[in-house]
């Protein structure tokens, strides 16, 4: 699947495992937050990188404290109107200073995309055929004004003296 | 006022050009109507069952001429040449093509305003009191903190997709004119016993199929938290609330499904943690942008006028208008002025294009320019010399806006109903409609004194039914229409749910049935002091009941 990561399309070098996949020797592998909390110690002991993959209404419980040790976290929209990833992205960012890769799965539109951004996604898992198309010639027409902070700080200018306004890059 | 800055100038025209952007998509075919349907809704586009309908914000009610100049200007080239003022303080146009939206949105933009998050599962406009900044029983002005929520809600990155709507309120008077207990979050302003400012925060107020009063969750919020706290509350019910099924995903049954205690040791426990992350309202800001709001500067005049003193006696109609559609402002010799758009047999909050026009050259004229647009579907002139009320008076009487029937019995709150809304079951604006012919006698309205009506075409309760004083909820039973009355309702500081009286009504015997309720609240009342609301308080339906349906038995 086109997988969109900092400004272009990219080869996607991770291979997201089911619960009943044997777990390969090598290579970076994503697994569900129930297989990592029931297979962690063989997990984390690989030399290659581990990722978690959580759904809309999972929570972080028992994740939380091994999240220095993750390369990946993917956070499914299991329909773009779900609204839980984002909130669940600032949390990783904000309050537990995730700093791995944050990839958005599930259904991923155009339209959503800048707000994905703003919560700590750096990362985008897209099929749909015109936000592929979109992304690709830079046509994804974003306010790039914001009257909050949110997660994506280190890439956006903070004007003035207001608190809360900020000024995102004018591509993604 | 607010007024824009070039930030604020930037993110509109942004925000107009990716609207723009998302209707030529859709245009093409490019977006099916499934995947346009949550972006136009996030700019207040609606189908309708005739049309597209199009819902202004209106930030707290606040208007000045220019503006409303510019929303009768889009009436006549865009609609049909009127425009319905709505019960969150809003304007919606009924008959707008969809391939103009854009252009409409710039010329919008052009006077500092938008139609940004009118509607879909995010926070929606933020409402406060419409007699904010000149009410004479006020603590402190709501409109900078809600005009700081409405910023901080704007486009908010992780609030667009929520469970459902979410509508928050800001009263600053003892006296909840703003109906915050009805809100998902409703905000009051207090001091302390330090004389600090802060808020009482009441959540999981709402209406719809489930009636809820707000919990009161907060006895004080300091000020300087009100973004972190508000957040906390979104978090909290972003992550939690129902999405199984959308008519249990309001905050409110969340409130209701946890318990108010578990509830607010979840809001309690996400506050302490942002609390070190940010979003503090310090003192600079909030005074920035408080002084938008500074009062006008109102003349030093003594508190009785002589000019309207003479024109009382002389005038019994500016009298009447007087003592119902004037109310007390808290400078001496100044009023605050209803404008009712509720004429004896007219649709409730419409306005045509030409009073839109004329409002604005009254309020420039008279009102230090500004206009606000209430919950109950009237206009207001928040600061008049009672010097200038007769001359005012006179100039609303030329364009047809002197009703003076302001919190009586054809001030009526209703939806559009089945006349025009997709979601309706019953119309409703013909059963007002039929309610003001049938009370026109004005002496007989000040009789019958403070009332308040409110009709919904269909259980979703836009037009407020459950917090009437009578409530009328319109319903549809084997093809034909009947209408349901609850009583006892209220939405104010003493909020209420109305009781269901009984079997419904046809549409033919409903407006017999609010008078036989309203000849019995007058044979039984105590004195005329006794308005409606007290008196089914100390009745009960009972009386009501009975004068309903004992001839029926």
């Amino acid at each position: 699947m086109p997988l969109y990561r900092s400004g272009a399309f990219v080869t996607d070098d991770w291979t997201f495992l089911t619960d009943d996949t044997p777990l390969p020797a090598t290579g970076a592998v994503g697994v569900s937050r129930t297989r990592f909390l029931a297979e962690r110690d063989a997990l984390l002991g690989r030399t290659d990188p581990v990722g978690v993959m959580l759904t809309a209404g999972d929570t972080l419980a028992g994740i939380v404290p091994d999240l220095p040790r993750l390369a990946l976290i993917a956070l499914r929209f299991p329909k773009y109107g779900d609204g839980r990833p984002y909130s669940l992205a600032r949390l990783l960012r904000e309050r537990h200073g995730y700093r791995g890769e944050l990839r958005a799965i599930g259904d991923v539109l155009h339209d959503q995309i800048p707000l994905m951004r703003r919560c700590g996604f750096d990362a985008f898992e897209v099929s749909h055929p015109s936000t592929v198309a979109a992304l690709r010639d830079q046509r994804v027409v974003a306010v790039r004004h914001h009257y909050q902070p949110a997660s994506a700080e280190a890439s956006e200018i903070r004007p003035e003296s207001h608190p809360w306004r900020r000024v995102s890059a004018p591509h993604l | 006022m607010y007024r824009y800055d070039e930030f604020d100038r930037a993110f509109v025209h942004e925000r107009v050009a990716e609207f723009r952007d998302q209707v030529g998509r859709r245009l093409s075919g490019e977006l099916t109507e499934d995947q346009f349907k949550p972006l136009r809704l996030m700019n207040g586009v609606y189908l309708q069952l005739h049309a597209y309908m199009l819902r202004i914000a209106i930030p707290y009610g606040t208007l000045s001429s220019r503006q409303l100049r510019q929303l009768a200007a889009i009436a006549r080239d865009h609609d049909r040449g009127y425009g319905h003022f709505t019960t969150r303080q809003n304007l919606q146009f009924n008959w707008i093509a969809l391939k103009d939206v854009p252009d409409i949105l710039e010329k919008l933009a052009a006077v500092e305003m938008h139609a940004i998050q009118t509607s879909g599962n995010c926070i929606r406009n933020v409402t406060a009191d419409h007699f904010a900044g000149a009410a004479a029983d006020e603590i402190a002005d709501p409109r900078p903190y809600a005009e700081i929520l409405r910023q901080w809600s704007s486009l908010h990155p992780e609030f667009t997709f929520l469970p459902r709507k979410f509508k928050i309120a800001v009263t600053g008077s003892p006296h909840d004119r703003a109906a915050i207990q009805t809100h998902d979050i409703g905000l009051q302003l207090t001091r302390d016993a330090t004389g600090a400012l802060g808020f009482v925060v009441y959540v999981g107020g709402g209406q719809g199929r489930t009636p809820m009063v707000a919990r009161k969750i907060r006895d004080f919020l300091p000020e300087r938290d009100l973004l972190a706290y508000c957040t906390a509350i979104l978090r909290v019910y972003n992550l939690e609330g129902r999405r199984d099924n959308k008519y249990k995903a309001r905050i409110k049954i969340l409130v209701h499904e946890s318990g108010e205690a578990a509830f607010r040791e979840a809001v309690e426990a996400e506050f302490a943690a942002l609390r070190d992350e940010a979003l503090d309202l310090p003192t600079p800001e909030r005074d920035r942008i408080a002084t938008y709001f500074a009062p006008p500067p109102f003349a030093a005049l003594p508190e009785r006028s002589v000019v309207f003193e003479r024109a009382i006696a002389a005038d019994p109609d500016f009298a009447r208008f007087a003592s119902r559609n004037a109310h007390p402002h808290k400078v001496p010799g100044y009023a605050i002025v209803t404008v009712s758009l509720k004429p004896v047999g007219g649709p409730p909050g419409d306005a045509t294009a030409t009073q839109m026009e004329a409002v604005a050259d009254i309020a420039a004229h008279y009102a230090f320019d500004e206009i606000r647009v209430s919950h109950e579907q009237n206009l207001v002139l928040p600061h008049v010399r009672r010097d200038d009320l007769p001359a005012v008076f006179a100039a609303l009487r030329q364009a047809g806006l002197a009703t003076p029937n302001a919190g009586l019995v054809t001030d009526i709150i209703s939806c559009p109903g089945l006349d025009y809304c997709a979601l309706a079951t019953a119309r409703s604006i013909p059963v007002a409609e039929r309610i003001s012919e049938r009370f026109a006698d004005l002496d007989r309205q000040h009789e019958i004194g403070d009332i308040k009506i409110k009709i919904s075409g269909c259980i979703n309760a836009c037009g407020h039914h459950h917090v009437g004083h009578i409530g009328i909820l319109g319903l549809e039973r084997k093809g034909e229409e009947f209408y349901q009355i609850t009583l006892g309702g209220s939405g104010d500081e003493t909020c209420t749910i109305g009781e269901i009286v009984g079997p419904g009504f046809s549409s033919r015997r409903i407006v017999d049935a609010v008078e036989t309720v309203i000849d019995t609240y007058l044979a039984l009342r105590t004195s005329p002091r006794e308005n409606f609301l007290a008196a089914y308080r100390r009745l009960g339906e009972a009386p009501f009941r009975e004068a309903l349906y004992a001839a029926a038995e």
